[in-house]
């Protein structure tokens, strides 16, 4: 299984201009202990959003790279996004789900894919153009490439160890995060 | 043709066009029969994504990574659909989005069908207490004026606008076909 912190360090390091949208909890916290940047859009709350907010981004973009980074939780709560991001093929937006199987911020209760639901195959199935489920760091460098050379839409299912990484915070002003992050992106726009 | 029945047919036209005049890119919806004129207008202009949703939440998200993304969006629903983003509409307030949303509504005039009622009657209270400046369009007349100022409002203030398009405005919903 996949360390985390390890894990997400490997796909971000070296991320130019990728835009990243980090969904509430440790996924934020995996994404702030990178580094912080000003093309993080930290989620603290909207859960089930981070898809979508992924999308909208995406289209406004089309020239950028766009990768959603959450947990199994966030992603089982906003399913049906994965209908709409699939009709609507972004050939830039990459959605890894950082799966541990649970509920790490309300005290680890086991979530649906610890029962088997498959995100790889729901991808699959709302049309994502490529799925891939992940569980070895060995992995990490194809998932990068993925997510910088890839097209789109594409959904990859990492499998986390359980443990809980040490909590890292980042700025938590919702208008700040915004502010910063179209600021950054205006700047570096040709 | 009276010139108010014209103005009545015409009103998602005059949405349009004041899409257009504020450059809105993107316009998520769930499909409905109120606004299927105006969905019809956004999915043919080239200039437009159209963003078919199954659950109205999702345009919320929407419309953040659009804003994020530095386009303008806008969101179509019933009041139905309101009930579904109530939680997500906070992404909206903490960020200060603007966004400009245009509510069909059910369970009033006329209304046929009473499980539209309880949702229908609270859609208005229900966005304010989410933080949005609400606008209600009883005439067709008005509909130009209200959706502009709304869009204007809504996109030079960060703020978040919802206009409530009268049961009477849109027409009873035929029950006999």
């Amino acid at each position: 299984m996949l360390d985390r912190r390890e894990f997400v360090q490997e796909l971000l390091v070296g991320r130019k201009d990728l835009l990243v949208v980090s969904g509430l909890g440790s996924p934020t916290y995996d994404v702030a202990a990178c580094g912080d940047h000003p093309l993080n859009f930290y989620l603290w709350g909207a859960m089930g959003g981070a898809a979508m907010i992924g999308l909208g981004l995406a289209l406004a973009q089309p020239a950028r790279r766009v990768l959603v980074l959450t947990g199994d939780g966030e992603a089982l709560m906003g399913l049906g996004s994965l209908a709409t991001i699939g009709i609507k093929q972004p050939g830039n937006l990459v959605i890894i789900v950082l799966d541990n199987q649970h509920y790490g911020e309300t005290g680890m209760q086991p979530s649906h894919t610890r029962a088997g639901v498959d995100l790889v195959a729901v991808a699959r199935a709302c049309r994502f153009t490529d799925g891939l489920y992940v569980s070895e760091i060995g992995a990490a460098g194809r998932v990068r490439d993925l997510v910088h050379n890839g097209g789109g839409p594409i959904l990859v299912q990492a499998r986390i160890a359980n443990d809980e990484a040490p909590r890292v915070l980042p700025i938590r002003d919702g208008r700040a995060i915004k502010l910063r992050f179209t600021e950054a992106l205006s700047s570096t726009m040709g | 043709m009276s010139n108010r029945t014209k103005t009545a047919l015409h009103w998602p036209d005059t949405i349009h066009a004041q899409f257009r005049r504020v450059g809105i890119r993107q316009v998520g919806y769930v499909p409905d029969a109120g606004h299927s004129r105006l969905i019809e207008l956004c999915v043919k202009d080239p200039n437009i994504h159209d963003v078919v949703l199954t659950t109205e939440e999702e345009g919320v998200g929407l419309v953040a990574g659009a804003t994020l993304g530095g386009q303008r969006a806008a969101l179509l629903m019933q009041s139905s659909g309101v009930g579904n983003c109530i939680n997500m509409f906070s992404l909206l307030k903490n960020c200060g989005f603007p966004c400009l949303v245009l509510v069909t509504m059910r369970g009033e005039f006329a209304e046929f069908n009473p499980w539209q009622v309880p949702m229908g009657s609270i859609t208005e209270s229900s966005l304010k207490l989410c933080g949005f400046l609400t606008y209600r369009v009883e005439e067709p007349n008005d509909v130009d004026d209200m959706v502009g100022g709304g869009c204007d409002m809504a996109f030079s203030g960060d703020l978040q606008v919802a206009i409530l398009l009268s049961q009477r405005l849109i027409g009873r919903k035929q029950w006999n076909k």
